[in-house]
């Protein structure tokens, strides 16, 4: 493979030869945007050359209300939710995209806030815990969640409250292994399992 | 008349709350999101504060220059922690990675961090000792310390006679209590030199004098205030370090300032469960009764001891002739704080894995020789035999023990997926804590109480507002609880399961000597004789007779109302102690894998007087999850050959998920004599026993014990393949 | 985190020229589940991040005349979701696999394959060989998650890419764009991964200023079956202690061609020759399955604590054989 050093894995004797069909086959290197998108997107470059290291004005659409804010690119959204537009309900607690305390919906599908910046969130819709008992309306995950006693200390609630809503829209009959399988990326301390899978499965098996 | 009143709960039979399940008070504020914890305190012109910590376990700290940080624009203070001085001659020595140097308070987060980055630390780094495990070596390293022995009986002798004797060596490894909101305060000064401190704690009644000394102010001058914590297991009593620095930080600047730990530093300093290992000999007679225990013990709680004393070895369990020791290795590892029951969850691993080989020694079943053992568990408390048998009994039903039982590693599955159940048994005291509280009842009838506790998750305030609920007669939404202000009657700090019974006490005797005034004061109003009078259904009653409503009486109270105070505990029969409980495991391991896997974990457990089902079982189902936590994937791992917690991040920190828990089925033995007993706590008993129960079930799968836990697949296919392969 | 400036290029010729600058001090966004940890532990600290999820090319899978083109933009639910993707059971297993709808909706595959290695010694700060004072610290530490093969060099970190295996069990190939303007090569994938022999190597042959656009996929032929066994600790979000992932030709129950992969045992994928020449021209059974996954790891070369991923290893290669022709029972 041209001039990379041959690599440790492959023993003195052994006939690199591909096996399967087509992949010995010459590709095409070759753009694979069309021109039409090349063109569409020029029209569009205005917005994407490098902005400074500096604040900057950001606007962050959350629950369907504008935050103007001035930020560093650095500053993450779940920073950004939290200090900058006091939204609370959102979590912070591992930073590394493991525990799902923050999690939030952009554009309906959960996310872990913590791995977005917030200079690039700009133009989606973002849906925190808070939209989810809002304008009086309460939504049957938090009920559901008080029914079936599904927080302790409380801390990890909120993420998994989203994260069950986001799951359920887009899989409204799952079932247990689903549940057990879609809501892995939630981490509780207190150990709520139990009430989480219980309150998920009843909306799922009452049509959520 | 005056004899009749006497403090006490209702009948059974009568209660319309208690013992029911009730959904918590403060459910909708907490799963809503608009629970406000400390870390989410942002009043205006808050500063952030971020922690600069040495990354060494062992080292001398030459120099510490902050001024590069002060000089960063948004930085607004920097404060040395005592491990950062160096003023005093001598100091500067660093024993465990994660210690904390200094804290940056800058206007935003990331400027603070900025400023941690800017401090110039340097270090001589010192050798290290972090293997909590190899006795061996840290004796060679001159890092033990006798932490004590005792004997009775005649142990040799005994050995001798025995018909059954089995050599062991358990151990399970430290852990993190992990909470998941950090350690923190949020400090703000307010006028006339109040400190104003959120903390997120278990202690809000205890925490003002914490701050009051360091900072050279009254007590009196400290507000604490704790209205939701997002976790503590034992580890949030203290204003700790860095709660002094936040409060200094604000003083110096000013502005409040928020200091919550960072993820690695809540691992590595907040608080650990120390580790224990066990090298023990047991015997047992022909009939497998056990007649001889001979152990020694050892672990580490970091560098200054915290280590697991000598007593509580063999647990629940007493036996007639019995040796131990135990050591206290001085690792270089990060200081201990009480977790969840402490220390039982080790004793019960270190003791019963050790029972359950025995019994497979001897070729019986594990769940005849716990039973025929049990009178010896009657030193811990005399009627314990009784329970244990009760529940024994009840778990084995549900787990469907006698159908599923196998000899060790015999028949117990085909393939590479082996099958096995294991139990083990536990005990705790969680006896009623000290508690005040005042319950005011308004002249329009409505009830709200106030007292220093704090509701950690276990449910504090809806426990209160059933107790007044249930002795006025009224619905939960007429009652107004006010708890986690040290401003409020002191009540003790929420730890060893001793809250329940506090609050719960202090409250129905306030309730009740409420209640009583009201009832005279309804008898005189109505000529009714008021030994005869009840509250219920928002009415007095008089047997069968509505007298008036509850607002009719309340008026009567005048445009003041009534104020009374409650005090606990007492010797009244409201509170008890000393509670059993049965566990029992259900797993299949992958002999080709080493992974364990939950099927079915049955918890029996006895509480005394329940006062709100729901929560109560959530206790129990959040105690056998994080024992399964403990028994399968979570430990600190230290690595050798930097001396750091080398997993102090939630990637490789394994905690179980939903679905790593399998199907937990929970039982509260509950009969009258449980009811008269009275309210009992309950967080600590259901973490103990799953640690040795899930041993056991791997053990009874594999014919082979894994002797550390938690049971990793490294550990589980190191164990087998010494037994001679998988499956 | 360090301070960086922001861009958010429309073109993957504009994404190319914006990682130019600062030297090619720059990192590519995408899906962020890497990178934002990586940037908050200053493990990656560029001049410049540059967010290329708004280039509409890097999106989606398209057909062409040997195969499929996906670019690297794919997130993990599009490949769940993609009936073209869909032949490649291997890839939609690990996609699966992931339990975390957070990580489904975010990850990328591009992501995915430049994921940095999870070796606690790199993400504690001690770089990819994790060395101090010349000395591996993987060597004699604590090393029960390092590499079981492809271990004698100073690399012992485990390739932290799940999908890498099923894509290079298949074929795949993908397509890097840069340095230059218009510059573009298409490489196959088990040669984009390196086991770097010195600090300042990447783990790919990544050059400063270049990004992968695509993953090209050859055509499912009918008689192509594929696998991915991933031995996972936990059920919940967690990474595989190793995995192996098939492609099998199979004729009339016969294997006519067969590549296996093995992922997290080594610092690269690691394609087992041995096991592949183990099960050709025969019919798939357990106990062939079980002598590839023997072949796979008879070169095992375990550090002082991970001997018993070497087991592992072979369990995976195992299963993932016998998944692939249905004939797998039981596994935890």
């Amino acid at each position: 493979m041209r001039d990379r050093e041959t690599q440790e894995r492959y023993g003195p004797d052994v006939n690199r030869r591909s096996f399967l069909k087509g992949s010995g086959v010459a590709v095409a290197a070759t753009a694979i945007a069309t021109a039409a998108e090349e063109a569409l997107a020029q029209d569009k470059k205005a917005t994407s050359a490098a902005t400074s290291s500096k604040a900057q004005d950001i606007e962050l659409t959350i629950n369907g209300t504008v935050h103007k804010l001035k930020l560093e690119p650095r500053v993450t959204l779940l920073d950004a939710i939290r200090n900058d537009c006091n939204l609370t309900g959102c979590k912070e607690v591992c930073t590394t995209k493991n525990c799902g305390a923050c999690t939030v919906m952009i554009n309906g599908k959960a996310v872990y806030a913590c791995t977005r910046l917030a200079v690039a969130e700009q133009g989606k819709k973002i849906t925190t815990v808070e939209a989810l008992s809002a304008g009086g309306k309460t939504d049957p995950v938090i009920t559901c969640f008080i029914k079936h006693d599904a927080t302790q200390c409380g801390y990890c609630t909120p993420g998994f409250v989203v994260a069950t809503r986001a799951f359920l829209n887009e899989h409204p009959k799952a079932t247990l292994e689903e549940i057990q399988k879609g809501l892995g990326g939630n981490l509780c301390r207190c150990g709520t399992y139990d009430g989480v899978a219980k309150c998920a499965l009843e909306l799922a098996k009452g049509g959520a | 008349m005056a004899e009749e009143r006497k403090f006490g709960w209702g009948p059974r039979q009568d209660n319309v709350l208690i013992g029911k399940s009730i959904q918590r008070i403060d459910g909708f504020e907490k799963v809503s999101g608009r629970a406000k914890y400390t870390a989410d305190m942002n009043t205006p012109g808050t500063l952030y504060a971020k922690l600069l910590t040495c990354t060494h376990a062992h080292a001398r700290l030459k120099k510490l220059d902050v001024e590069p940080a002060k000089k960063i624009p948004g930085v607004r203070a920097v404060y040395v922690f005592p491990a950062g001085d160096l003023k005093p001659e001598g100091s500067g020595e660093i024993f465990w990675d994660g210690t904390l140097i200094a804290a940056v308070a800058a206007d935003r987060p990331e400027i603070a961090e900025d400023g941690v980055k800017a401090i110039i630390a340097e270090y001589e780094v010192l050798e290290h000792i972090v293997d909590e495990e190899d006795l061996a070596a840290a004796e060679a390293a001159k890092a033990t310390k006798a932490v004590g022995k005792n004997a009775k009986g005649k142990v040799e002798d005994a050995l001798k006679t025995a018909k059954h004797v089995h050599k062991g060596y358990y151990g399970v490894n430290t852990i993190s209590h992990m909470c998941l909101e950090p350690h923190g305060t949020h400090c703000e000064w307010k006028a006339d030199e109040v400190l104003d401190v959120h903390a997120s704690t278990q202690n809000v009644s205890g925490l003002a004098g914490q701050f009051a000394g360091p900072l050279g102010i009254d007590a009196a001058k400290v507000l604490v205030t704790a209205n939701f914590e997002g976790g503590g297991f034992g580890s949030k009593f203290a204003a700790d370090e860095w709660g002094i620095a936040a409060a200094k930080m604000a003083k110096e600047t000013g502005k409040p300032v928020k200091l919550m730990l960072d993820r690695a530093t809540e691992l590595k300093a907040a608080g650990t469960r120390p580790s224990g290992y066990i090298d023990v000999t047991l015997g047992a007679d022909e009939t497998g009764k056990i007649i001889a225990w001979d152990s020694h013990h050892w672990g580490s709680g970091g560098i200054s001891g915290g280590a697991i004393p000598v007593g509580g070895v063999p647990y629940v369990f007493d036996f007639e002739n019995r040796n131990r020791s135990a050591t206290q290795l001085n690792c270089n590892v990060g200081p201990t704080r009480a977790w969840r029951a402490p220390p039982h969850p080790q004793l019960c691993i270190l003791t019963h894995c050790a029972i359950d080989d025995l019994a497979a020694k001897i070729g019986k079943d594990s769940y005849d020789v716990f039973l025929h053992n049990l009178e010896q568990t009657a030193g811990t408390a005399p009627h314990l035999p009784a329970t244990y048998k009760a529940e024994m009994e009840i778990a084995a039903k549900l787990i469907g023990w006698k159908e599923k039982w196998h000899p060790h590693g015999k028949d117990a599955g085909k393939g590479a997926i082996k099958r096995g159940l294991g139990m083990a048994l536990h005990t705790w005291g969680g006896g009623a804590g000290g508690c005040a509280c005042n319950v005011k009842i308004h002249a329009d009838g409505s009830v709200e109480s106030f007292v220093g506790s704090q509701d950690i998750g276990t449910g504090t305030r809806t426990i209160i507002a059933i107790t007044l609920a249930e002795t006025f007669g009224l619905p939960l939404a007429g009652i107004k609880v006010n708890l986690g202000s040290n401003k409020y009657p002191a009540s003790a700090a929420s730890g060893g399961s001793i809250t329940v019974g506090g609050v719960s006490g202090a409250h129905r005797r306030a309730a009740q000597t409420a209640l009583w005034k009201i009832f005279d004061l309804v008898a005189e109003k109505y000529k009714v004789d008021a030994g005869t009078l009840a509250a219920k259904g928002g009415s007095i009653v008089s047997g069968e007779k509505k007298i008036c409503t509850w607002k009719q009486a309340a008026m009567l109270l005048g445009p003041m109302g009534l104020e009374t105070k409650g005090e606990g505990p007492a010797e009244d029969g409201l509170t008890s102690s000393r509670v059993g409980g049965v566990q029992m495991a259900d797993v299949s391991v992958d002999s080709e894998t080493g992974i364990v896997r939950v099927n079915k974990f049955v918890a029996v457990q006895d509480c005394g007087l329940i006062l709100d089902e729901l929560t109560a079982k959530s206790q129990i189902y959040g105690g056998v999850i994080m024992g399964i936590a403990y028994a399968l994937s979570e430990e600190r791992v230290m690595d050798k050959k930097t001396g750091r917690y080398i997993n102090a991040d939630l990637q490789n920190y394994k905690l179980p998920r939903i679905g790593d828990i399998g199907e937990i089925i929970v039982d509260i033995y509950q009969p009258d004599s449980e009811y008269n007993r009275g309210v009992i706590g309950l967080g600590e008993p259901p973490v103990i026993s799953p640690g040795a129960a899930i041993s056991n079930a791997v053990a009874n799968a594999l014919g082979v014990r894994v002797p550390v836990v938690p049971l990793t697949p490294q550990r589980v296919l190191a164990a087998l393949s010494k037994k001679g392969g998988a499956a | 985190m360090k301070n960086f400036e922001f861009a958010s290029p429309q073109t993957e010729s504009e994404a190319v020229g914006l990682l130019q600058d600062h030297g090619g001090r720059t990192a590519v966004l995408a899906g962020g589940t890497d990178l934002v940890g990586l940037l908050q532990a200053d493990l990656v600290a560029p001049e410049r991040v540059v967010d290329v999820r708004q280039i509409q090319s890097m999106q989606g899978v398209r057909r062409d005349a040997d195969g499929l083109w996906v670019g690297v933009l794919t997130t993990l639910d599009e490949v769940m979701a993609s009936p073209l993707l869909k032949p490649y059971l291997s890839l939609v297993q690990v996609a699966d696999a992931h339990h975390a709808i957070q990580i489904q909706s975010s990850g990328t595959l591009g992501g995915d394959l430049c994921h940095l290695p999870n070796c606690w010694y790199y993400r504690n700060g001690y770089g990819l060989l994790a060395m101090q004072d010349g000395e591996s610290l993987v060597q004699t530490g604590d090393n029960r998650y390092h590499a079981i093969l492809g271990n004698s060099g100073p690399a012992k970190f485990v390739n932290a890419s799940r999908f890498a295996p099923a894509l290079i069990a298949w074929g795949a190939k993908v397509r890097i764009i840069g340095p230059a303007p218009d510059q573009v090569e298409v490489v196959p994938l088990e040669y984009f991964y390196v086991s770097p022999k010195s600090a300042n190597q990447g783990n790919t042959i990544l050059k400063p200023g270049q990004l992968i656009s695509h993953i090209w996929l050859p055509a499912v032929e009918p008689t192509h079956v594929s696998a991915t066994y991933e031995v996972l600790q936990l059920e919940g979000l967690d990474w595989p202690l190793a995995s192996a992932s098939v492609t099998l030709d199979v004729e009339g129950g016969v294997v006519r061609a067969a590549r296996v992969v093995l992922g997290h045992v080594a610092p690269t994928p690691w394609v087992s020759l041995e096991a592949a020449s183990i099960l050709r021209n025969q019919m798939v059974s357990e106990d062939l399955a079980n002598a590839a996954g023997a072949a796979a790891v008879s070169k095992a070369t375990p550090l002082s604590n991970n001997e018993y991923k070497v087991q592992i290893a072979k369990t995976a290669v195992k299963r993932a054989v016998l998944k692939a022709v249905g004939q797998l029972e039981g596994g935890l």
